[in-house]
């Protein structure tokens, strides 16, 4: 009983170390009242100002654009990765996913650093190096996520659609594919989320002028927050939970469950 | 020869890698061996004794380290507990303990500047309780705490799957052959999450040692990681050639800790008694 | 008779609302092999693990050796188990795992050491102890995990069918491994299986279990010849089981024929079931038998045929040396003695031998 109780003081203890100071960033989300701390009455014109502000409006369209499209790019370039890496030796396989996890565990700063250097010295730095650098980023979270789903699936079941008299593509779509579906789906997912939450690459990558959220948000902290900033993050975080809910316990993943 | 052309797919991939990975990585290099007239110098690596950067250097690992320490000794006890529970509950509790890292990671340094800022929630609450007030935005222990909250979930993750694997099985034979709680936990549950922990732990140390926007924006310039460092020679001084070269014995950090975790790892895989 | 060593006395237990064991009386004597058998969820695994002490009964006792250890932890237990899935400690050596126990008792390393060899040897894997678990195929795990369990040098070892997951051939070795083990080391064994023809090869004494009673306690024999009731003899063996009326003592009508038989006591006009083996069954000339039938079809098993005959609208399942083709018009002819007449399921306990059959 003591320890039963015990264990609840510590996940409290841990819970509110974690949600305090979003909540506190979605209380804040509603007050009227310009020094930060006082309760000056409910409001929701920081929402409105949020809406209206075309600079927060246009780093929120510039941060989903480029998620969207890296995730998209990484996802077909790391699942054609996943399938060959699949057709290679045990020994190149091992070589090949240990170069591809280097980039993960690389430290942030000096993966962004490097590609900086390389842009600069052949071209300008824009839109368009911080989605090559995001894809780049993105592309092992594919392949992690696509290649044990390619070592459940059964080989057999390929060859023999081949034997069957199927060309390569059509047994592709029509027997592999539904096998990795659900890790190039998470792959997606997970490189879109990555891309979203990016903030050293994309600083170091990204033109002048041009903002993703991340990057909007160091500036602004460096100056002086807006309270617009604090509506922004509750909808963000309202958006993620929502998302993750349905993933995790929307009927997709139920469908997901039963069939494994 | 069928197998031979399906491994051609991983060639774009090999391209882009070769040319945005390594590439840049040598890029890297030069600029960390020359001078900005393009002459070859070692000045650039051995500028990291200067004492400035040696103690930035020395300050970061010491943070990284504390925060380290504070998330494991978090997470472990955390993730027992999670994987105790009923099965049911359990998926729902650890998404709960999962969802913050979702929260753009921006937000949520934001989020910490304003509990802990002079006029800031945690103080405003002390005030209230007629206690004096914390004075820690602007120091060490407020670029740890926000580390500490950033890089939590990566601790309690792959801990709570290494334990989570450990099948019943495995528990009640320690116990059928004498083994008491204490026993289990340290001859059995330690080394068989062990695995977990190191990944853990190198999921931690590394971003905390690079991080810089986070002392950054918490330290009120007043506290200088390796990062800020490097940061600071790309960004304001434009030294490209000081950069790279800190950068790089960064980078030699970042791979011996990892080399030092993997060898760990497979040291807590095998002989424990 | 050696003396009684585990008491099981009215033993219950449920999950979630649902009676796993309801109302359990067994006991098992010093130096048996004491095999539980039944069908899977029939409780024989819930009854080990009240045993070895991984869980707790809701109600009764567990007395080991005189006194009451219902509440006593596993790791103060005096008995070990080999688990179905072996278990064993992947981040440590063979020698790690089985010096174990032993390390917890704070033995000398000298008798750590030569208990490791004395285990090894016995379980035929001699020079192991440097090898990895990984490495080992799942027989030899096996046999590790037996290692393990036994040189603690516990009063009775509790197996949960620890043959389970190896194949057909490795199986029927280790069977009589375990038999010559149990001679070897003198403890009492404790076997839960769902292979009958395990039960029937190893044990001295046998518990069919069904839905969380006992069926029937015996030896290998007394349970494969006498059959208490219709589900142990349809669990043990194969036969053929045929709905019958007790015309009077050592009558039986069976398919509008009366067959005589020895069993007395079942009253006059009772409806009973009767059971009679395949092997028991003698085809002899149409006009020769007790009935007549036409075989339906014919299956070589090696030593024996297989063979179903269709008479009276039963379909008889027949073992026998000489082979009948397809279609042959037979007679059928069984011995008085190899009539079971068993009564049919009435108590509750027995209705769940019926939901079962």
């Amino acid at each position: 009983m003591v320890k039963k109780s015990a264990q609840r003081i510590y996940l409290s203890l841990i819970f509110l170390f974690l949600y305090l100071p979003i909540l506190v960033l979605m209380v804040l989300s509603f007050n009227d009242s310009k020094t930060r701390v006082q309760w000056g009455g409910f409001t929701l014109k920081w929402y409105q100002n949020l809406f209206s502000s075309s600079s927060i409006m246009e780093a929120f369209w510039t941060t989903l654009a480029i998620s969207l499209a890296s995730a998209l790019i990484s996802t077909l370039l790391g699942m054609l990765a996943a399938l060959g890496i699949d057709a290679m030796r045990k020994r190149n396989q091992a070589v090949m996913i240990g170069a591809t996890n280097i980039p993960l565990l690389n430290a942030d700063i000096v993966t962004g650093l490097s590609m900086m250097l390389l842009f600069v010295r052949f071209t300008r730095l824009g839109m368009g190096t911080v989605l090559i650098a995001h894809i780049t980023f993105n592309i092992p979270y594919v392949i992690l996520n696509v290649l044990p789903k390619l070592k459940q699936s059964s080989r057999t079941a390929y060859e023999a659609a081949l034997d069957l008299g199927a060309t390569p593509l059509y047994a592709f779509f029509k027997i592999v594919w539904p096998q990795i579906r659900p890790g190039v789906f998470s792959g997606f997912l997970m490189a879109m989320t990555m891309s979203l939450d990016d903030f050293s690459i994309t600083y170091f990558t990204k033109g002048a002028g041009i903002h993703t959220l991340s990057t909007m948000i160091y500036t602004e902290m460096r100056k002086g927050i807006r309270p617009e900033m604090y509506a922004l993050s509750t909808i963000l975080f309202l958006l993620a939970l929502a998302l993750l809910l349905f993933m995790n316990f929307g009927p997709s993943a139920r469908k997901a469950e039963t069939r494994q | 020869m069928c197998n031979l052309k399906r491994q051609l797919l991983a060639g774009p991939y090999l391209l882009w890698m070769a040319g945005f990975i390594l590439l840049p990585v040598i890029m890297i290099f030069y600029y960390a061996f020359t001078t900005t007239s393009g002459h070859f110098t070692l000045l650039n690596i051995s500028s990291i004794f200067a004492s400035i950067h040696l103690k930035s250097l020395l300050l970061s690992l010491k943070l990284a380290l504390i925060c380290t320490g504070v998330c494991l000794l978090l997470s472990y006890p955390l993730a027992m507990i999670l994987n105790g529970m009923k099965e049911k509950s359990q998926g729902f509790i650890v998404f709960i303990f999962i969802l913050p890292m979702w929260m753009n990671f921006m937000l949520r340094i934001l989020a910490w500047k304003l509990l802990l800022s002079n006029n800031g929630v945690i103080n405003t609450l002390l005030e209230a309780l007629g206690l004096p007030g914390l004075d820690i935005l602007n120091t060490p222990s407020a670029v740890v705490f926000c580390m500490v909250y950033d890089f939590l979930p990566f601790m309690i993750l792959p801990i709570y799957n290494a334990m989570s694997r450990i099948e019943d099985d495995i528990l009640e034979a320690a116990r059928d052959l004498g083994a008491g709680t204490v026993t289990i936990f340290f001859k059995i549950i330690v080394p068989l999450t062990m695995p977990g922990v190191v990944s853990g732990i190198t999921m931690v140390f590394v971003p905390a040692l690079t991080s810089f926007a986070i002392s950054d924006l918490l330290g009120g310039g007043k506290v200088l990681l390796i990062g800020n460092v490097i940061e600071q020679a790309f960004m304001q001084e434009y030294n490209w050639n000081l950069g790279s070269g800190l950068s790089l014995v960064l980078m030699v950090f970042v791979i011996a800790s990892m080399a030092l975790m993997s060898a760990k790892g497979e040291e807590g895989g095998a002989g424990v008694w | 008779m050696s003396k009684r060593l585990i008491d099981l006395q009215h033993i219950t237990k449920s999950f979630d609302g649902q009676t796993v064991l309801d109302d359990l009386n067994l006991y098992i004597r010093e130096n048996e092999f004491l095999t539980l058998l039944g069908p899977s969820g029939c409780g024989k695994t819930t009854t080990l693990r009240i045993i070895g002490g991984f869980e707790s009964p809701d109600t009764g006792n567990v007395i080991f050796d005189g006194k009451n250890i219902t509440s006593l932890a596993p790791n103060e237990r005096q008995l070990n188990t080999v688990f179905q899935k072996y278990a064993l400690f992947p981040h440590m050596s063979i020698a790690e795992n089985i010096a174990f126990g032993l390390k917890i008792k704070k033995k000398s390393k000298a008798y750590i050491n030569d208990k490791i060899k004395y285990a090894l040897k016995l379980v035929n894997l001699e020079g192991f102890e440097k090898r990895s678990v990984d490495s080992l195929s799942g027989g030899q795990q096996q046999r590790i995990a037996i290692a393990r369990a036994i040189v603690n040098e516990p009063k009775v070892l509790l197996l949960d069918e620890p043959l389970g997951a190896l194949d057909l051939k490795l199986r029927q070795d280790m069977q009589y491994e375990l038999i010559r083990l149990k001679n070897e080391l003198g403890i009492t064994f404790i076997y839960v299986t769902h292979d009958q023809e395990e039960a029937l090869t190893m044990s001295d004494t046998i518990v069919v279990m069904n839905q969380g009673y006992i069926q029937q306690i015996g030896t290998p024999e007394d349970i494969y010849n006498e059959p208490t009731n219709a589900f142990v003899a349809d669990f043990i063996g194969e036969s053929n089981i045929i709905d019958g009326i007790m015309i009077k003592d050592r009558l039986v009508s069976v398919l509008d024929v009366t067959f005589p038989c020895v069993d007395e006591g079942f009253g006059t006009n009772t409806p009973v079931d009767v059971v009679i083996r395949p092997e028991d069954v003698e085809l002899v000339a149409p006009e020769a038998g007790m009935l007549e039938g036409d075989v339906a079809s014919l299956i070589f098993k090696g030593v024996h045929w297989e063979i179903e005959v269709l008479a009276h609208g039963f379909e008889w399942l027949v073992q026998t040396t000489q082979m009948h083709p397809v279609g042959t018009h037979v007679g059928i002819r069984v011995d008085p003695f190899n009539i079971q007449i068993m009564n049919k399921p009435e108590s509750s306990d027995e209705k769940a031998v019926e939901s079962d059959v």
